[in-house]
């Protein structure tokens, strides 16, 4: 076999390997496009077929839409999803920039405390955080939704490990041009940070839009509820799962996301490239 | 304008001391370069008269008042970093900006969307966009005020670093091997624009750098500091002509200085190598070392001391003819101002000096005074023996 035969296939083999991946990762999301799509009597026939034979995904969203209060959970998801990441920076970003740069006694134990709170899976606090929302009466409400979560310690880690790579003379160099120490953390680590600040952002708002547990824990009230507990509705109906309303309402939820990865990718990308350091 | 007083300045990081007791006085209006090899806390020194880095003891004194406790905006001095050290997501107009509007405006007036609103901070924004204006048009840098630091040469981004300093005023200059990141041709170029420039503003300037060729020509007086030890501050050709310390003759000028073993005899003379010097010296009895400038060793044909020519470096203006003799552990190193006469590699030379190019150092390293003794009948000058 000649050398560029071998290269061909060798990189035949890896597109091949690379597109399977691809399908599986892609093809719960096809199938929910394919049944949001289709007509009741199709969903439940018994041969499978990907291309509905009758297009029916407009019925589908406005039964979706009839049925449930749509607009008013995705409402929901923005305002805390927003609150959370907003919080998050505001704390995040400040202690990031004391555990990476300032040097004060105790600060490696702190780091290493944050690390290890990484450990820690949400479901194991999950009751004295309930317990304690409880004594503060702010359970079924917005803060119930977003006060646990405005500490992440992953946040701090990132941001923390963002910080270690800017270096110590621009800090010195905003000191002596007499910004204080919070003023250099919004003006001068932000700007440098955004790339890792809007990696974070991808992370902190995809956990918490699609949080099923901790809403379904904390809530009571209907025109609270975030966009996985709507999904939701249309399994309970007394009538059995409406598949098709159902995979149209789970196409809406989530369109937001993908619109927002998009959207956060390029800025990702460009935050790369601009923030020119060195 | 300012007075900077050093008095026992100790710093240690976390029990390894790095400066140990510093003293050092910085006229006014001085431009004095620190300098001495990699890691004997120059930058460190720096950042503790900047009051980046707080001392463990000692006192910074400016102008006559205590810099202890005070803040580094506080205390006007402004410094230029080797990394240059620009915000990066900032043009060059709001970088040079940043301490004028840090000063200038109060909280309110700098915050994002209300200090628009208020009313002093259009007419202060006027002011600070002539002043940087003018700094920018001195450093020849107004075509690039739009630009972010990302998109600018290595010499532009050291002019911006230069312009951010100049602007505020302050009443020194704190300068951490500013050029280091150039290439040859343009450090020149920019060693002769510092020089200028402090000729200009006639403030105090700190210059810290490990190249001595830097100190030697742009300074009116260099401090060279030994592993964490302000050793010798002098003008440059002081402290080229008379070290006293061994150290700082190696450390101060390029080729090194060349260093003979040698001894102080019981009658007071010299001898190295088996050669008696003419030179006598108070010192005691015991080893020392003899040493002498490249330039001071004079090839010649029938040696008094003599070698092979191990190497040779030839500059075009001038040639290093290195010498391996027996006797020294290093080749001993000659410059010969005509490279059309450089002996050949393998060659044998004889070598020499005359008794006022030699330096005498015990085996401690300090400086050992000697003198020539007056002779009835003088040979030739550059006589050894
Ligand atoms: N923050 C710090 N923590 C611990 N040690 C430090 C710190 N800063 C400097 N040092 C140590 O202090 C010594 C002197 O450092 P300094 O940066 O002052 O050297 P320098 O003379 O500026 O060297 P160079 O010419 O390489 O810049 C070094 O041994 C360094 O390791
Ligand atoms: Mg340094």
């Amino acid at each position: 076999m000649t050398p560029r035969a071998r290269m061909l296939l060798c990189s035949a083999i890896r597109h091949i390997v690379l597109h399977a991946g691809a399908l599986v990762m892609l093809t719960p999301f096809i199938w929910m496009v394919s049944t949001a799509s289709k007509p009741q009597t199709e969903i439940f026939s018994s041969d499978l077929h990907l291309i509905p034979y009758h297009f029916a995904l407009w019925d589908n969203l406005r039964i979706a839409f009839a049925k449930a209060d749509l607009w008013r959970y995705l409402l929901n998801g923005l305002i805390v999803t927003t609150s959370i990441f907003g919080l998050q920076v505001l704390v995040a970003l400040p202690a990031a920039y004391a555990l990476s740069k300032l040097r004060f006694l105790g600060r490696d134990v702190l780091f290493a405390l944050v690390v290890f709170c990484i450990l820690i899976p949400p479901q194991a606090t999950a009751i004295p955080v309930f317990l304690l929302l409880h004594k503060l009466g702010v359970l079924d409400s917005y803060a119930a939704l977003v006060l646990p979560f405005t500490i992440s310690v992953f946040g701090i880690f990132l941001m923390r490990q963002f910080f270690k790579t800017v270096p110590d003379d621009l800090i010195d160099a905003a000191r002596m041009d007499g910004i204080s120490e919070f003023g250099i953390v919004w003006r001068v680590m932000l700007p440098t940070a955004i790339p890792a600040v809007t990696a974070f952002g991808i992370f902190s708002v995809v956990a918490h839009w699609n949080d099923y547990f901790w809403p379904l824990i904390v809530l009571n009230s209907e025109h609270l509820q975030t966009p996985p507990l709507a999904v939701a509705h249309f399994r309970n109906n007394e009538a059995g799962a409406n598949y098709g309303p159902l995979m149209a309402a789970a196409m809406v939820i989530i369109a937001p996301l993908v619109i927002a990865f998009l959207f956060a990718q390029r800025r990702f990308i460009e935050g790369i490239t601009l923030t020119g350091i060195k | 304008m300012a007075e900077i007083e050093i008095r026992a300045l100790r710093k240690a990081f976390d029990g390894a001391e790095v400066l140990k007791g510093v003293d050092l006085t910085i006229h006014d209006g001085e431009f004095i370069s620190l300098v001495g090899p990699s890691g004997c806390g120059k930058s460190t020194l720096l950042r503790v008269i900047a009051g980046l880095e707080p001392q463990s003891s000692g006192e910074v004194r400016i102008d006559g008042a205590s810099a202890d406790g005070v803040r580094p905006s506080a205390r006007n001095l402004a410094m230029v970093f080797q990394s240059y050290a620009l915000y990066p997501h900032l043009s060059v107009f709001d970088n040079i900006a940043v301490p004028l509007r840090m000063k200038r405006l109060s909280a309110l007036e700098r915050a994002p969307f209300v200090g628009r609103l208020m009313p002093g901070r259009r007419r202060a924004e006027r002011v600070i966009r002539d002043d940087v204006e003018r700094v920018a048009a001195q450093l020849e840098i107004s075509p690039l005020l739009k630009r972010k630091p990302g998109q600018l040469s290595g010499g532009q981004r050291q002019r911006v670093a230069v312009g951010r300093a100049i602007v505020r005023q302050p009443r020194a200059f704190l300068f951490d091997e500013p050029l280091s990141n150039l290439d040859a041709k343009l450090r020149v170029h920019m060693r002769a624009e510092i020089a200028q420039l402090h000729r200009q503003l006639k403030t105090t300037f700190i210059y810290v750098t490990h190249d001595q060729a830097e100190a030697m020509t742009m300074s009116g007086r260099i401090a060279v500091m030994i592993g964490g030890e302000l050793i010798q501050a002098g003008a440059p050709a002081a402290v080229y002509e008379d070290p006293c310390d061994i150290r700082v003759a190696e450390f101060v000028g390029t080729p090194k200085i060349n260093a003979f073993p040698g001894r102080i005899r019981s009658d007071g003379r010299l001898e190295t190598l088996g050669h008696v010097l003419h030179m006598a010296t108070p010192a005691p009895e015991g080893e020392c070392r003899i040493c002498v400038r490249p330039e001071r060793i004079e090839l010649a044909s029938q040696g008094l001391l003599s070698g092979t020519v191990v190497h040779l470096e030839n500059l075009g203006s001038e040639a290093f003819v290195h010498i391996g003799s027996a006797g020294t552990d290093a080749p001993v190193v000659a410059r010969v101002n005509d490279p059309s006469q450089v002996p050949a590699i393998g060659a044998t030379v004889g070598y020499g000096f005359a008794p006022e190019a030699v330096r005498a150092f015990d085996v401690d390293g300090k400086r050992i005074a000697t003198s020539i003794p007056s002779r009835v009948e003088r040979p030739r000058e550059m006589a050894v023996v």
